[in-house]
């Protein structure tokens, strides 16, 4: 067995003195390990840290093998986020995000964002928003995606408010408004896709929606807890735009 | 599988080699002839002083360094800038920074970093002894010598976010080219965080 792909290194563990299993989000095969020989060595550490993308080749003699991954760095971009608080705790939680996505099942999509957010993640203002927007997605893809279309109990396409805890749908303002205490804030964002800085009120808002549903859905039925680096995360991120704190 | 060619102890004697770092089973059986050839020159001293390593040898109470005192050697040590912790993921690395004379201050050995995907948090590592050292007065610079790597700068920032309140200036080694390095042959991401770090000269 052997194909090559694009991968973004999500995580690395020791193996034996030398070597190291490496856990790559690859473009056409999905959440992948292999054992990379020599991974240790001062040549390989620079590139298997977590958020670079690699080009690799994996080769098995059968399928379901662990395998062994040639690597070799493409876009070495870990570097860029050691100095910023905000990056390295989003660049920890993206990972672990990712990891709950079922191994050697391809998300090409995931992939793609994943990518595209990596390269923006540096930006304190943009990192928020981007960061909500891959849990969302994350959420749909497991298949536990909000549905926002319409006023879950009017049908009314317009003033989307509210999202209710119980259903994940949208309430609109008129029909939300017995229950707004209930109710979560929908930020404007979730529904305009172009709004890439968005005020730090609503992207509180939106992790504060995120965060609900991930721990009810993806963590917590896993014996999981939110991980500590969102967190820290979005206390960065608001730190840095104090509006919303 | 091979018959045996030596008796129980001497097998066991060579397995337990094997398990050092840097020794496999091969060098762990020319290891352990070697050391039954020198067995008065070698052997006996180096079974003695391992019963006195491990009788002896404990955790400094302060640093988290090993010694075979408690208070550990650098934290008695009177000549040592007291003002300044550095903070260091391992005793290994205690050891290195030592080696190179390259501060002259008190240390705390973490006993790890932070890592998600092993399942280390906070609590696995002494971060809770180092945010109370800090807090004790006597500090003025706390230097997080820790690896570049996401792992140990995870762990940097978020003892930086611990000791905010602190009053203590947080530092952190620089990341760039390493002396004798060639430009050239460095990987892209060494050579963005010396841009980025760039000095004046």
């Amino acid at each position: 067995m052997q194909w090559a792909d694009d991968g973004i290194v999500l995580g690395v563990r020791r193996h034996g003195e030398a070597s190291t299993i490496v856990e790559l989000m690859t473009r056409g095969h999905g959440r992948h390990m292999g054992l990379v020989r020599g991974g240790s060595s001062s040549r390989m550490r620079p590139i298997l840290q977590p958020g670079n993308t690699v080009t690799a080749t994996w080769r098995a003699r059968l399928d379901e093998h662990l395998g062994n991954y040639t690597l070799e760095g493409a876009r070495l971009r870990s570097s860029l986020f050691l100095g910023a608080s905000h990056a390295i705790y989003g660049l920890t939680h993206l990972a672990a995000l990712t990891r709950l996505l079922p191994e050697r099942d391809p998300h090409q999509e995931i992939y793609e964002i994943l990518e595209s957010i990596l390269e923006r993640l540096e930006d304190v203002d943009q990192a928020g928003p981007l960061v909500v927007r891959y849990e969302l997605m994350l959420l749909a893809e497991l298949g536990f995606g909000l549905d926002l279309s319409q006023c879950a109990a009017t049908g009314a396409t317009s003033e989307l408010v509210y999202v209710s805890p119980k259903s994940g749908r949208a309430v609109s303002r008129d029909a939300g408004a017995p229950w707004q205490d209930k109710l979560m804030r929908l930020p404007a964002f979730f529904m305009d896709e172009e709004l890439e800085k968005p005020p730090a009120t609503d992207v509180a808002d939106g992790f504060e929606i995120t965060g609900f549903f991930l721990a009810r859905h993806l963590f917590e039925p896993r014996g999981l807890e939110v991980p500590e680096a969102r967190r820290q995360f979005i206390a960065a991120i608001l730190r840095a735009q104090p509006s919303a704190a | 599988m091979p018959a045996a060619v030596a008796g129980p102890e001497i097998e066991r004697l060579i397995q337990l080699l094997a398990r050092l770092p840097g020794l496999g089973p091969r060098s762990a059986r020319r290891a352990a002839l070697h050391l039954i050839k020198k067995r008065e020159a070698l052997m006996a001293p180096l079974g003695a002083a391992l019963a006195i390593a491990m009788e002896k040898i404990e955790v400094c109470k302060t640093c988290g360094n090993i010694d075979t005192q408690n208070p550990c050697t650098v934290c008695t040590d009177d000549r040592r800038d007291a003002s300044i912790i550095v903070a260091v993921a391992d005793v290994a690395d205690l050891w290195a920074l030592e080696r190179a004379h390259a501060v002259n201050s008190r240390y705390h050995v973490l006993g790890g970093t932070l890592s998600p995907l092993d399942g280390i948090g906070p609590q696995d590592i002494s971060i809770d002894a180092l945010v109370s050292r800090a807090h004790g007065g006597e500090v003025k610079e706390v230097i997080l010598a820790l690896n570049a790597t996401v792992d140990g700068q995870t762990t940097a920032h978020y003892i930086t976010d611990l000791l905010h309140d602190a009053g203590v200036k947080v530092t952190r080694l620089a990341h760039g080219v390493p002396v004798g390095g060639e430009l050239d042959y460095l990987d892209e991401g060494t050579l963005t965080a010396a841009i980025k770090q760039r000095t004046l000269f």
